[in-house]
């Protein structure tokens, strides 16, 4: 099918494009103005709030930053051959560990909001991963490893597409808004998770019935790990899957008749359904791998190093919310989401199991991740903030290309 | 003489024969039919809830066939639902029952009711000037934390709500500026606000209380005990002895619904929400009206959120106390479309829903845990407009930009 890209369709000014007022026009905004400026300029304020919060509290807030950049093992790279630092490269591999699912989690969040949707579930399709990589990790045992493992993270992606596909499914033939579907399933899928684990439950551990965990899944289901120890929580392969999850959602957007649809549907529905684009068909396909990714997060850290899991797990996970953060931080593309996923697993780990600091103490240092994440998303949904720095940028390269022509 | 005919064709006869009345009445049997084998009435026998669930069905039925087929599928599902908990609830031995439904039940339902009140109208301030509000649970949550810390440090239950408000209206202002004057998208700024509130109100629990609880006896928020209903009766524990903001929120519904329906500010704040270009042209300013709607919308919210720690949880917090509330009261509203009193009985289902699931643990935990899927479920079913649409405002979530 030949047809118009529907990035040239968009408005010409970013002035008009936010007078529209719809999610993705403001996106196509984001996405023409600027590179990386906007993000960057985006995290420096909101580590600068941050700072002040800490300062405001009577820490001293650059040891505090410091103290979180070592952390999360980011120091590693400054020796990375000598033992100069024991911990660096453990608190590192601890950093790509999270980094892996919170690429997962900010594509499913980046796939649908280039549909035109906000998906909000991640955290919900994440867990609905957890659970069926849990279950068949575990229940199938004696099955040989490469099978197994498949079979854990291919019904588990299932589950998270399926999962997220409700939601789809309700928008394209009820018109009933994705947000609030998504919102809903998530609190579903938590409850029915404090059920499987809870007492009686039907994936509680045998052991201890007292307990509301699960049992390990079997070795069999257990992904190979490359730095690190396996007992230790070493980094597992599953990082190199984020990595060509990376490259898949890439090259389903831009190099595919499917993504093509999607991001026609994204740009604007009526136009796309007018071009001969079934709408209804993309909104279900789009959200259900968008549920996909996240559910191959849940896979990936089950069968990666997470094995169990239980009760109290539950309420202290927010990778999923953390995937709005990190897709939107990284504007929707692939490498933008690798980056900031990289950022925040950085945060996620530095703050609080990583953290040793005399200054901060991992509790609040925690909660401060929360608070710089909050900080993102409130400056990078700003339009306003965008034009404004669209615009400087615009008047900067206008007056150095006077003087280009003035010097000659 | 009037023959049968005759006498049919009388207005009361009439009215009583209309497929609405009779699948309302339909819909009521079969929860009278459950209603019978739990106390006060306690029917033992089987035959009850069977026979009055019939009739249920039979009124559906009948329903059905004179075209208002909704309504009477519903009460033929009412009044099967209604004989199959009948039949459980005969089943079970009568300490359980006693148990699980006495007078404190609707106390309790009423406390688990009131946050999910305070949070829906606050909502829907917000959503019928035409900003959604995903924030409600942040706005909630800070409301809750510096609520009680209000009124530990202040010294009485009245500084603490003052002080929610305040920083409910705070967090809502900064909210209503990316939201209005930014023209930010609405449900990016809203999970943004949630966010900010865990993180904030996290890390000032730990600041300010290294990390401990708050310590006893903060002041709380009074009970109002009716004078002449003591406990020897049923009125007495189920509504002598509730607190204060229970009432108040009864009272927010009622004022809530005056203002929106009954005042020319109500009209002003729909018309916002509806079409706000037209509202602009008749001299309305928008961007105070939604301003406005938005900090009211804070200010509820963290009076909910301040019932929570001060008053239902007795002078605490914990963090992420609100779990998951805000998004309760704002299904609660979706579920109640967007209207005062719609927005009350659905808050008023879910909190019943949560109530029964915290006492259906002496039967089974597992069965306890499921049963607060409910809420959810109901609203998924509710958006997806299986029972009836539901509509929001025209111009909800839409940025508007003067010209």
């Amino acid at each position: 099918m030949t047809g118009p890209d529907p990035r040239n369709s968009a408005p010409e000014s970013p002035e008009e494009a936010a007078s529209g007022g719809t999610l993705i026009t403001s996106l196509a905004l984001r996405q023409r103005a600027g590179g990386i400026a906007v993000p960057a300029v985006t995290v420096v304020i909101a580590f600068l709030m941050g700072g002040i919060v800490v300062l405001a509290t009577g820490h001293n807030p650059l040891i505090a930053y410091r103290d979180i950049f070592n952390g999360a093992g980011l120091n590693w790279i400054f020796h990375p051959t000598t033992s100069l630092v024991p911990t660096a490269s453990y608190n590192l591999s601890q950093t790509l560990l999270q980094t892996t699912t919170l690429i997962l989690c900010g594509l499913a969040v980046a796939f649908a909001f280039r549909c035109g949707m906000f998906n909000i579930g991640g955290q919900g399709q994440y867990f609905v991963g957890i659970y069926v990589a849990n279950w068949l990790g575990y229940d199938f045992a004696g099955m040989s490893p490469v099978p197994h493992i498949l079979l854990c993270i291919v019904a588990a992606t299932l589950a998270g597409a399926v999962w997220a596909g409700i939601a789809g499914f309700l928008k394209a033939t009820a018109g009933a808004h994705e947000v609030i579907s998504t919102i809903m399933l998530n609190w579903i899928a938590i409850w029915i998770g404090e059920w499987l684990f809870g007492d009686g439950g039907p994936l509680q551990n045998a052991a201890n019935k007292a307990v509301p965990i699960s049992n390990d899944i079997a070795n069999s289901a257990k992904l190979p790990v490359f730095w690190g120890q396996q007992q230790l929580q070493g980094l597992d392969v599953g990082f190199f899957v984020a990595i060509a999850a990376l490259v898949v959602f890439w090259a389903i957007l831009n190099r595919t008749t499917m993504g093509y649809e999607v991001r026609a549907v994204g740009f604007n529905p009526e136009a796309a359904a007018y071009g001969g684009i079934n709408v209804k068909k993309n909104l279900i396909r789009a959200m259900a791998i968008s549920g996909a990714f996240a559910g191959l997060a849940g896979a990936i850290d089950m069968t990666g190093y997470l094995y169990h899991y239980g009760q109290t797990d539950i309420p202290f996970s927010s990778v999923g919310f953390l995937g709005i953060a990190v897709a939107l931080l990284g504007r929707n593309t692939a490498a933008g989401t690798g980056a900031a996923a990289l950022l925040f697993g950085a945060l996620l780990f530095g703050t609080t199991h990583g953290l040793t600091s005399n200054v901060i103490q991992p509790e609040l240092a925690g909660n401060l991740t929360y608070i710089i994440q909050g900080l993102v998303v409130l400056f990078i949904g700003a339009d306003v903030l965008i034009l404004y720095v669209w615009n400087t940028r615009r008047k900067l390269r206008r007056a150095r290309s006077a003087e280009a022509v003035s010097a000659r | 003489m009037s023959s049968l005919a005759e006498r049919l064709e009388n207005p009361l006869s009439a009215r009583l024969r209309n497929p609405a009345v009779t699948g309302y009445a339909g819909i009521a049997a079969g929860v009278f039919a459950a209603f019978l084998t739990i106390p006060p009435i306690q029917a033992r026998a089987v035959t009850w809830p069977i026979l009055v669930g019939i009739v249920a069905a039979v009124l559906g039925i009948w329903t059905v066939t004179r075209g208002r087929r909704r309504l009477g599928w519903g009460a033929v599902a009412a009044g099967l639902l209604g004989i199959a908990l009948g039949i459980l609830a005969t089943r079970s031995s009568v300490g359980n029952l006693n148990a699980v439904f006495d007078a404190a039940l609707i106390a309790q339902t009423f406390a688990f009711t009131t946050p999910l009140i305070f949070g829906a109208i606050a909502g829907m301030f917000s959503e019928r000037s035409g900003v959604v509000n995903i924030g409600l649970e942040g706005m909630m949550l800070m409301g809750a934390f510096w609520g009680v810390y209000g009124a530990d440090k202040g010294g009485s239950w009245v500084v603490g709500i003052v002080v929610g408000m305040g920083v409910g209206a705070v967090l809502a202002l900064v909210y209503a500026y990316f939201a209005i004057h930014l023209r930010a998208d609405q449900i990016v700024g809203g999970t943004a606000v949630n966010f900010l509130a865990l993180g904030i109100t996290g890390y000032f629990f730990f600041q300010l209380y290294n990390g401990n609880y708050i310590p006893e006896g903060a002041s709380t928020i009074p009970n109002f005990n009716i004078p002449w209903l003591g406990s020897e009766h049923f009125l007495g524990p189920a509504i002598g002895h509730l607190n204060i903001m229970v009432w108040a929120g009864f009272a927010l519904v009622i004022g809530s619904y005056v203002v929106m329906f009954k005042t020319p500010i109500g009209l002003r704040i729909r018309a916002c929400g509806e079409h706000p270009r037209a509202a602009d042209t008749v001299g309305i300013n928008v961007y105070a009206i939604r301003y406005g709607c938005v900090v009211l919308s804070g200010i509820l919210a963290a009076l909910g959120g301040v019932y929570l720690s001060d008053g239902f949880g007795g002078g605490t917090f914990v963090n992420n106390m609100t779990d998951g509330r805000g998004f309760i009261a704002l299904a609660a509203m979706i579920f109640g479309n967007w209207r005062p009193f719609g927005a009350f009985g659905a808050a008023l289902l879910f909190g019943f829903s949560s109530a029964i699931a915290l006492r259906l643990q002496v039967y089974s935990a597992s069965a306890s845990t499921l049963f607060n899927i409910l809420p959810y479920v109901l609203t998924l079913i509710a958006v997806a407009g299986v029972i009836g649409r539901t509509i929001p405002p025209a111009a909800d979530g839409k940025p508007y930009k003067k010209q």
